[in-house]
Order: C-alpha cells, then structure tokens, then sequence
C-alpha cells in the first residue's frame, strides 16, 4: 500500500510471550503535523516505536512508513529517531557521533559539516560539540540525542519522551523545535506522558492503553465540548430555563456549569440570564485539560 | 560502506578505551622480560663452567620460544573473547544500538563490520607483537625459528576463530556470559586436542576420534599446533617427529595442519559469522 501517511497502521499486533504488548493498533499519522502518541507506562507505546522502525517485528498486523513497508531500509533515510532510552558512544565527541550518523544516513560528505553545525545550533550544544559524550549531563545527552534525529533533514521525526531528562528550559527548547520541524512540513510523532507537553504542542493525538487504541483525532475534538461557569443569585426556575436552553447544567460549589455552549453563544446566555431575573456575579470559560480527559478516558468514561 | 563505517568504528572504541595502549604496554613489558630470559638462557654454561653447545642452546631457546608463544596465544585468545563478548550485547543492553539500527543499515552489515573490526585489530597486534619478539629474540640469542609467518598466522586464525565464536554468542547472550562460555569452549578445546594425539600415541579409536572431532568443533587448539609446527627447528622435527616420544605434548607437533582441514576453518568461519547474522537478525531491540 502506498499513502500520503507520514504513519499507518493496520491491527499491528505484539507478543512478548503471554504479553499482549499491542494489540491490533490502527491508526494514521498525517504528513506534516505534530502527533501525539500518550497512554500510561507499559501501554506499548515504545513497543508501537521499535515496531515502526523495524527493530522489532510484529506478531501480527501491517505498518507503513512514509508509504514504505516498516523497517524498509531506504525508507530509515528520511526517518529522524530519538529513543526512550538515549545512549550514544561515550568514547566520540558530540560532533562525531553526529559525523557517524551523517554517514549512516549515506548524506553526501560535503554537506555534513553543515548539517553536524546546524543541529548542533539547534538543541544548542553548538559550544560542546568537540567534547566527548561520556562528559555530557543527561540532559545534554538528550540534546544531543535530538540533534542526532535532525541529521539529513528528514520528513518524519519519531521523539520517544523526548524531554524526560531536560529542565524547563530545555524542555521550552524542544517544544520550539518541534513546532519549528512541523512548520518545515516535517511529521512528528512524538511518544510522551507529559501531558501538558503533549497538549501545547500536538495537533493530533492517540491514547493507547494496555495495547489498544482507546481515542484518537485533533487535540481540540478529544477535548470534548466547551464548557462555561456561572456564579449566579435570584435563581428560579425562570432562570434554569434559560439555561437549559444552551447547555447540558450541572451545578457544584455554588457555580453553574453550562456544557456543550457555543463559545460565541455566551453572550446571549448572559442576557438571557439577566432577561430572566439571575443577578450575574462571574462568568468563566472552562476547558478540559488534556490530563483530565487522559484520565477520564483510561476509566472508561464517554466524552 | 556502512560495514567499513563499523569496522572504523570498533577500531576507534578499542583505541579510545585505552585497550590497545594496555595492550601495547603490557606486551612490551613481557617482551623485555622475555628478551632478558632468553639472554640468560644463550649464556648457559654447563657444571665445569663451560658454555652450552651451540646447538643445545638453540634447542632450549626454541623451546621456551615455543613456550612464550604458547602464553601469548592464550592472551591472545582471552583478550579476543574479552574483547568480542561486549560487541554486541552490551550495545543492544544499553540502548546505543536503537540509534543506530533505525538508520538504513542492515545487522548483518553491523555484525560484519565488527568482526572486521575486531579482526583487524587482531592482526595488527599479533603481527607487531610477535615480529617485535622474535626480532628480539634473534638479537639476543641468534636464534630465529624456521617459519616465523606461518607461525603468526597461524595464530592471528586461532584468535580470529575464538572471536568469530564469542560474537555469535554475543548476539543473544550477556558480554559476561558469551565471554565465559567462549574462554570455557577454547580450554575444553585445547585439552581435546591433547586427548586426541594421546589416543593416536596409545592406539585409542574412541579417544582419537573425540580429539579430532573437538578440533573440528572448535579448531583453535589444531590452529595452535599449525603455529608450533612452524617454530620448531627442523632438525628437532626430523629426530624427534617419526617417533612417539612426545604423544600427547602440546608443544611438539610431527606435522602442519593438512589442507582439509584449513578449507573447514575457512568454512566454519563462514558458517559462524552466518549463524551470527541470523541469530542477530532474529534478535528483537
């Protein structure tokens, strides 16, 4: 099968012995956008990973990647890969390991200068690239180890919890690269339990659990419904009415909740309030965070 | 191109890893000791305070010779499986081989460069190491063996085939377990081979046999012989060699490893670095 999907997969299947590692896993990954691949520890999210890039074989199911079977060896050129468990040669100095990946990648020799510099400058080791691998903190290990996924300009970047290891700081950093990849035309598929991460940065996303996809789709779909609080007085059945007629309500400590309101409809939901007699004391949008949604899914709950 | 990549690669980390500066020293710390033996040894004299006949001492500095090249053969071998047993395993464990097998490289093409690697350095010490002793010994007692290339190639085959072992080993066991299984398989050898020419001496079928067939298992300790051979005088192979004198001695051999059996060195090599292949193909990151 070939595809415009930067990542497909059909009822891709895993067994370690009695495991169900995945089970079945069907999915699409578009070109060009940042996708989010989350579930809980041992979800097999890493094993969905080593299984797109050939270091793992399914036990069942297909998987493409950028139109090629998975694994296919060519197709490795143009993929960018940062492991979950990043190590890289301690006895190297940071540009060499980017020269080895340089020539792994079979780029033409004249131009690895330029990209051993440009990926360097990027995840910001530009001043520590002639010093050895084994001196780098863990953080500057996973710069490194990002740096090493950009090497030759790939069109798909595959980052497994690329910022377990980074500050705050660092953590800013690979957000901005991220968005700077896609803004390339560059697919990221980007395995990660920092939801907030996940959130600020995907437009997609992909909730697996125990090896089964339990949601998937844009990031603001997933969310669910907007919703909108009100802390009202003169509250009567008038009012309740008028509510009603923009939302699903549900009331706790003293606040109001109107859900599944058009955003742009909150205005006339305050003048209907007013029309109806309610004395309007605060009105606050409320937005499902994507932790919130991550757990309600894991318990099974609808949308 | 991504072999040679590998290749350059293994021979970067022993270097870089101080290996073959440990090496180099520790070699040129025996081969002085060594040359200061020899020394003694062609200044023998016997009790009237007489100088040893010439052709004595040249018996017993081959002798020794023989004896020393025995001690570096076994470090030789041991620094080979120390050296391979890692190869593989410790990089899949800790996760340095992820990064590099997402790239367009098969594991063949991984296994075969680091036993190019690791072969290479293995010629290139034992070449050094023993041109520097014999040279050493030659200015120190006028004494050069017969055929002192075949005799280091011979060698360089015997630590080649320990290693080709102990990476196919390494592809799916620990670096300490492939190490220790090897080093356990090269001393079971080296007593088959042993137990082989005491049999031939005593007639024995049955432990004729099971000599030989363990030199076929695992041909290092026949490769041994093949270097032996090679450093005996001629004149002591000539006496000595049409008699049973010497049946079971690990170093005296009558005769050089025979063409077949170099084709199945060659062939079980092949065969090693094929099973290496699959079994690393096989083997999930």
């Amino acid at each position: 099968m070939v595809d415009d999907a930067a990542i497909r997969t059909l009822a891709l299947s895993k067994r370690y012995g009695e495991t169900e590692a995945l089970a079945g896993l069907s999915m699409t990954v578009p070109r060009g956008l940042v996708f989010g691949f989350l579930g809980p520890n041992g979800s097999g999210k890493t094993t969905t990973v080593k299984l797109l890039l050939g270091l793992a074989s399914p036990s069942g199911g297909e998987a493409w990647l950028l139109g090629m079977p998975a694994g296919h060896r060519q197709t490795r050129q143009r993929v960018g890969y940062l492991p979950e468990l990043f190590r890289y040669q301690a006895w190297l100095t940071a540009r060499e390991v980017l020269a080895l990946h340089c020539r792994l990648a079979e780029l033409p020799r004249p131009s690895w200068p330029g990209e051993i510099d440009a990926s360097l400058a990027t995840v910001g080791l530009a001043d520590r690239g002639s010093s050895r691998v084994g001196t780098f903190s863990k953080g500057m290990q996973q710069r490194l180890g990002l740096a090493v996924a950009l090497v030759g300009d790939p069109e798909l970047v595959i980052l497994d919890e690329p910022t377990s290891a980074l500050d705050p700081v660092g953590r800013h950093d690979t957000r901005t690269i991220i968005r700077e990849l896609r803004d390339r035309g560059c697919a990221v598929f980007l395995n990660s339990h920092l939801l907030g991460e996940v959130e600020q940065v995907c437009d997609q996303v992909a909730v697996i659990s125990q090896g089964r996809l339990i949601a998937s789709g844009p990031i603001d779909q997933l969310l669910g419904a907007a919703t909108v609080r009100l802390r009202l007085t003169g509250v009567d059945a008038g009012v309740i009415a008028a509510i009603d007629r923009h939302g699903a309500r549900t009331q706790q400590d003293g606040w109001i909740s109107v859900r599944g309101i058009d955003p742009d409809a909150v205005p006339q939901l305050v003048a209907d309030v007013v029309a109806a007699g309610g004395r309007v004391h605060a009105v606050e949008p409320v937005r499902q965070s994507l932790e919130d949604r991550f757990l309600s899914l894991l318990r099974g709950e609808p949308t | 191109m991504a072999t040679l990549t590998i290749a350059r690669l293994t021979v970067l980390e022993a270097t870089r890893r101080r290996l073959v500066l440990a090496l180099v020293l520790l070699t040129l710390v025996v081969i002085g000791l060594t040359g200061w033996g020899f020394q003694h040894i062609s200044h023998l004299t016997d009790a009237a305070g007489q100088p040893v006949p010439a052709d004595e001492r040249r018996f017993g500095v081959s002798q020794v010779l023989i004896l020393v090249e025995f001690m570096f053969s076994g470090v030789l071998a041991l620094s080979a499986a120390v050296a391979a047993a890692p190869a593989v395993s410790a990089e899949v464990e800790s996760g340095l081989s992820l990064a590099i097998l997402a790239r367009p490289i098969g594991r063949a093409q991984v296994l075969i460069g680091k036993w190019l690697g690791l072969a290479l350095l293995i010629l290139l010490y034992t070449v050094a190491a023993s041109a520097l002793e014999l040279v050493v010994v030659a200015a120190v007692s006028g004494y050069s063996p017969p055929s002192p290339v075949p005799a280091v190639a011979y060698l360089v085959a015997e630590a080649v085939v320990i290693m080709s072992l102990t990476l196919l080993l390494s592809t799916r066991l620990s670096g300490m377990t492939a190490g220790v299984i090897a080093l356990v398989l090269f001393f079971v050898a080296w007593i088959g081979g042993i137990a082989g020419t005491i049999g031939e001496v005593f007639g024995n079928a049955g432990i004729r046999n099971a000599g030989t067939i363990s030199q076929l298992v695992l041909p290092t300790d026949a490769l041994w012989r093949g270097s032996v051979f090679n450093l005996e005088p001629a004149l002591y192979q000539a006496v000595v060699g049409g008699t049973t004198a010497r049946g079971g001695d690990p170093f005296f051999v009558a005769s050089p490893p025979s063409t077949a059996f170099l084709v199945w060195c060659a062939a079980w090599l092949v065969g090693i670095m094929a099973l290496a292949a699959l079994s690393f193909r096989r083997r999930e990151i």
